[in-house]
């Protein structure tokens, strides 16, 4: 790559021709430009946003507390979706392995996503080594678009940490597997962990603001007939993701959500 | 009726060229009347400077009136300063009050490597447009002009994206040093006419792919649009990704009939 | 007195150029390669003719002094460009298209020239449509065209109004496309600095590179200077800052007569200077003058606000002295009657130094939704220029210099008078007679660049197949070469206490005074006494800052303005010594009774070809007459 580019004199002739050809495995190959990565980036993205939606859509059975079983039992409702998930497409396959096959997809998401967004950032590193001497001046740039590396941060290491609470239970309270409810109440009953909560969904929010707008960009896929409505989907998509996931340990905070044994 | 500006302070970056350290030199303008232009302002500097024995400012500038893209300039922090769709040639100092610092930088980027002062060398572009920017179509060749009839909308379309004056402010304004704008507008002039289609797919292959040589990626801040004298649209941007996944695809289907 | 050869071939008028093709030498495919071509510029001439030269398989080395081919000031050009298609069916041909080029010239041109030019215009909308141009359409997807002065059908072709733009985009890509593929060899930011001539012939070129200041030469079977034209010789004009005469004026000190260089083209509508330091006018376009009304002030001196002079103190000359063209009067015939009004102390503006072209009416009549759709931009551009909103208050305009017509002497072939070195597009003087017509300049450099030299050059180029050529390890190179770095070190030797911009200023000032819109003995004998006196001081007093090597724009402009220096005394002895009045070319002395353009067929209907001797004061002149068969001459009239 000849990226850093020095001044050069002399007659300029036969830059096309002295182009490499070779080409790799057609995905290899897409995946070699920048266009390619920002497709990776896109459609792993729309994985996350699916996944994002479906989990908060999941939790909001928190608010239905207890239920009865089919053998007459109580048991509250989030921790029998959960027990769902487990024996998802049992007896086709065996038990957790539905959910292992989702969860496999979603970490080679995060995995190609996180990928992408390291080499984008070190080719944009590259494309301006010395930068600006004066402060800039954006126009249009909103600060979701520019804090897109902050805000991804934030996200992976709240991932890191909600898996560490409430799926290993290393960090969480007398964590019992299966319990869902309880564990959730355990964690979000103590304030400071409320507070990260509440902090690590604003900027997944802020993050999905730019990126469900930017995908459609990144993708392709733009008629000026629809276009607008573009802004209007990322904002609404962000809005109710947040206020969604926010609500858990405000709730919690509140004593909504709440287990006799916490 | 013309005011008379005072006191402007310029803050001008000069450096003697591309691997040398470069720094802000400082200017004070006591008087300049607002009808002169941006450039103006600079060519009465230089005069000073040369009447104190002292070397000119080195900017680009041609044809001062906004089309064949030559000047560039980061004034406060925008890339052709402040005012929206205008190149800097057309930049008037009754967009600035008296009192006003004025910092003015080069483009940076590296595939702009700065030549001296405020000069930098664009030709990474060219090299864009060697790659794939052109319909092939040897002198005396061509059949009747209107053979083939082009609806209004996608002359019209064409023709906004091919009023791209190739001044790099695309490259200047992006956090990110992309030229994706710039090459977006070259390929759809091109690819959104009938006579670009046999060379379609190809060319935004060749053309992306040199693109990725030299500069950076977009991730879709809109700051290129903002800055263009043209103001050429990002949706072009989308059309080029468009255009270069079906590239991949239809490319591939091609090589493995012949 | 010599006669110039112009090699018009044999035959009917309409036949020459089948004929021309039909007998002229070829170089057959295998052996072009053997041969260089070097083309200076790369505008619309120069680009067309190094795609077009490199496709045919020649060895191209391509030089711009700009950072890229595409900024050449080709791309400036805003009306659009005539070709002689007839798809409106309004009665146009190849004919037609001929006789308004000469006529609108005043009958200054040459006839088979311009009728080739009328030929090709055909092919070059086909090939342009080709490559991609986006001409303007209609609604049914056909081509769409309008109407522009001296013509009474339309065939102009246009691109919004970005015309020249999409033009030089178009002739760039296929250049681009040829510097891909290792055909052309693209040297930017380097200047032609001199012309070698061995064995009476041109050997090739001596070039600086600008970002370095090195001085290198370069050989070549044949070399085209396709480097535009001259007007920035008047300081302001509507020409990029760069454009400049040198390329020509080396050539010309090397042996190439010049000719007509007293015929530039003054545009009426231009914004009027704003200050002294301005550094160039801008255009705005002609087509204004459809809606537009142009007045002054009746009385002398007369600085109310243009809304507060009623009526009948108002004097809308155009529309008095040509009731039937009114304010469409062609471009030369505008621009005098403004200088006159301006001349007479009725000029509006706070220098007094423009007149009013009124919307007012436009506005009542049709509404200021559909002045917006039609004027917009030129409007909004008026505005970030002016500060002056001219839906409210009328704009002010006045005539600039805007296009040369005079430039080096060429022949049939566009080869000057050095053989191997060929001269395209604003260079030459060779289609435009006393006058251009609108919508004429981008057609006639695609049909040199594309349609005509790539077929003449062959007609040389054969004659030398299999026969060495000097390479640049010739003493003459090495020679010209030094001659080049001392005329360098010499300016930044000077040590004065003057810009090159200051002196640039004070020389157009003399040359737009004196030899601008109207010329007279009594004016041009000063200037040539001013002239030598300011160029004497600029030898002494100049200042350039910073050395030879590396970027160094003082340096390059000093270079250009010696150059505006001699050509100026050229453009004001030729002006002198044309004792008529045509088209451009307005001598006071010779005029009807009612003020316009009196012409002399019997003495003047020649070009003048001038010799350069040694000293710019005393050139020799020549002269090439011109034989019509064709066509009459007529005094043109717009009443």
């Amino acid at each position: 790559m000849a990226m850093s580019q020095t001044l050069q004199r002399g007659p300029v002739s036969g830059t096309a021709t002295s182009r490499t050809t070779s080409r790799r495995p057609f995905l290899l190959d897409l995946y070699a430009t920048a266009v390619g990565k920002k497709y990776v980036m896109a459609v792993t993205g729309i994985i996350g946003i699916l996944f994002i939606i479906g989990h908060m859509v999941g939790n909001l059975k928190a608010y239905i507390g207890l239920v009865e079983e089919a053998d007459g039992t109580m048991a509250y409702d989030l921790d029998v979706y959960a027990h769902f998930l487990r024996e998802l497409l049992v007896p086709i396959v065996p038990h957790g392995y539905a959910l292992w096959g989702l969860r496999l997809g979603l970490i080679a998401a995060l995995v190609l996503h996180l990928h992408a967004a390291w080499s984008l950032t070190v080719l944009n590193r590259k494309a301006r080594p010395v930068r600006y001497q004066s402060s800039r001046d954006y126009q249009v740039a909103s600060f979701a678009s520019r804090s897109m590396r902050m805000t991804g941060i934030l996200v992976v290491l709240f991932i890191a940490w909600h898996l560490a609470d409430l799926t290993w239970g290393w960090v969480n309270p007398g964590y019992e597997y299966g319990e869902v409810y309880r564990n959730l109440d355990a964690s979000l009953s103590r304030l400071p962990v409320a507070i990260l909560y509440i902090v690590a969904n604003i900027a997944l929010g802020t993050h999905l603001f730019h990126g469900i707008w930017s995908l459609f960009q990144s993708m392709g896929w733009n008629n000026p007939r629809f276009n607008r409505w573009r802004r209007g989907l990322a904002t609404g998509i962000a809005t109710i993701v947040v206020v969604g996931n926010v609500s858990f340990p405000i709730m919690t905070l509140a004593g909504v959500i709440s287990h006799p044994s916490v | 009726m013309s005011t008379t500006l005072k006191n402007l302070t310029l803050k001008v970056w000069r450096q003697t060229g591309p691997d040398s350290k470069g720094h802000f030199e400082s200017h004070t303008i006591d008087e300049i009347t607002d009808e002169a232009s941006f450039l103006e302002m600079l060519d009465i500097l230089n005069e000073r400077l040369i009447s104190e024995g002292k070397e000119a400012v080195v900017f680009d500038h041609d044809c001062r009136e906004g089309i064949c893209g030559t000047c560039s300039l980061m004034i406060n922090g925008q890339a052709h300063g402040p005012e929206r769709g205008t190149a800097t040639c057309q930049l008037h100092m009754r967009k600035f009050t008296s009192g006003d610092t004025i910092v003015i930088e080069p483009w940076r980027a590296s595939a702009f490597p700065i030549v001296r002062d405020l000069m930098v060398d664009r030709s990474a572009f060219d090299r864009i447009v060697e790659s794939g920017g052109f319909i092939t179509a040897a002198t005396g060749g061509a059949p009747d002009a209107n053979l083939i009839p082009i609806p209004k909308p996608v002359a019209d379309a064409s023709m906004d994206a091919a009023q791209c004056i190739g001044c790099g402010a695309c490259v200047a304004a992006c956090p990110n040093g992309a030229a994706n704008l710039f090459t977006a507008a070259k390929i759809s002039h091109l690819n959104l006419l009938p006579q670009g289609q046999a060379e379609r797919f190809s060319r935004v292959e060749n053309m992306v792919e040199t693109m990725d040589d030299y500069f950076g990626s977009c991730t879709n801040h809109g700051e290129c649009e903002a800055a263009c004298p043209k103001e050429i649209s990002i949706d072009m941007i989308a059309l080029m990704n468009a255009d270069y996944r079906k590239a991949k695809v239809k490319n591939r289907k091609q090589l493995a009939r012949s | 007195m010599t006669t110039l050869d112009s090699k018009i071939p044999a035959g009917p008028l309409a036949d020459k150029w089948n004929n021309f093709k039909a007998n002229e030498k070829l170089v057959n495919p295998a052996n072009k390669r053997k041969f260089k071509v070097i083309v200076i510029g790369t505008g619309l001439a120069g680009a067309s003719a190094a795609a077009t030269l490199a496709e045919l398989g020649y060895q191209v080395d391509a030089f711009t002094f700009h950072d890229s081919p595409r900024r050449a000031h080709s791309i400036a050009a805003q009306g659009g460009i005539n070709a002689a298609k007839n798809y409106r069916g309004d009665g146009d041909s190849i004919h037609r298209l001929f006789y308004d080029t000469i006529k609108g010239g005043d009958f200054r041109s040459r006839e088979a020239n311009v009728h080739r030019l009328a030929e090709v215009s055909v092919d070059i909308i086909d090939q342009m449509v080709a490559q991609g141009v986006p001409f303007a359409r209609e609604y049914g997807g056909m081509l769409d065209n309008r109407s522009f002065g001296g013509a009474q059908v339309s065939r102009t072709f246009y691109a919004r109004g970005q015309t020249g733009q999409q033009l030089l985009l178009g002739a760039y890509q296929q250049l681009a496309r040829q510097i891909g593929l290792g055909g052309v060899r693209l040297f930017n930011r380097t200047e032609l600095v001199d012309v070698v001539n061995i064995d009476g012939r041109c050997a090739g070129v001596v070039v600086r590179d600008l970002m370095t200041g090195e001085i290198s030469s370069h050989s070549a079977h044949a070399v085209v200077l396709a480097t535009g034209g001259y007007g920035n010789v008047f300081f302001l004009s509507t020409n990029a800052m760069a454009c400049n005469v040198t390329a020509a004026w080396r050539a010309h000190k090397r042996g190439a007569y010049f000719a007509n260089p007293c015929y530039t083209q003054i545009h009426p509508t231009c914004i009027p200077q704003s200050d002294d330091f301005q550094s160039k006018l801008t255009l705005m376009s002609e087509s204004l003058r459809n809606d537009g009304r142009v007045w002054v002030p009746k009385n002398a001196g007369d600085n109310r606000a243009a809304h507060l002079i009623p009526e009948d103190e108002r004097d809308y000359y155009l529309e008095r002295l040509y009731p039937s063209f009114g304010n469409l009067a062609p471009r030369d015939i505008s621009s005098r009657a403004a200088k006159r009004a301006v001349d007479a102390g009725q000029g509006v503006g706070a220098k007094q130094n423009g007149v009013y072209l009124d919307f007012a009416d436009a506005i009542g009549r049709l509404g200021k939704s559909v002045v917006a759709e039609r004027y917009g931009n030129l409007f909004d551009m008026y505005e970030r220029i002016t500060g002056e909103n001219p839906y409210e208050v009328p704009m002010r305009i006045y005539p600039a210099s805007h296009y040369t017509m005079g430039g080096l002497w060429v022949d049939y072939e566009l080869m000057t008078t050095i053989p191997g070195l060929y001269a395209a597009g604003e260079a030459n003087f060779s289609d435009h007679g006393a006058n251009r017509l609108g919508a004429s300049a981008l057609m006639q450099g695609l049909a040199d660049g594309y349609f005509v030299l790539p077929y003449t050059i062959s007609n040389y180029l054969a004659g030398w197949l299999n026969k060495s050529i000097p390479d640049t390890s010739h003493p003459e190179f090495a020679r010209v070469e030094a001659e080049a770095r001392d005329r360098y070190q010499r300016f930044a030797a000077v040590g004065g206490t003057r810009s090159p911009d200051w002196f640039h200023r004070e020389l157009g000032k003399i040359i737009w005074d004196y030899c601008g819109m109207e010329r007279s003995e009594a004016g041009l004998d000063k200037a040539l006494s001013e002239i030598p006196a300011l160029y004497e001081e600029f030898r002494k007093d100049l200042r350039v800052t910073g050395g030879t090597e590396g970027v160094n724009q003082t340096l390059e402009k000093a270079a250009r303005v010696e150059d505006f220096f001699e050509l100026g005394m050229l453009m004001c002895r030729d002006a002198l010594d044309r004792r008529e009045s045509c088209g451009g070319h307005f001598r006071s002395e010779y005029q009807t009774e009612d003020g316009e353009a009196l012409r002399d067929d019997d003495n003047f209907a020649h070009v003048a070809a001038w010799e350069f001797t040694g000293d710019p004061m005393t050139p020799n002149r020549h002269v090439e007459d011109l034989v019509y068969e064709e066509v009459h001459f007529q005094t043109r009239s717009y009443k």
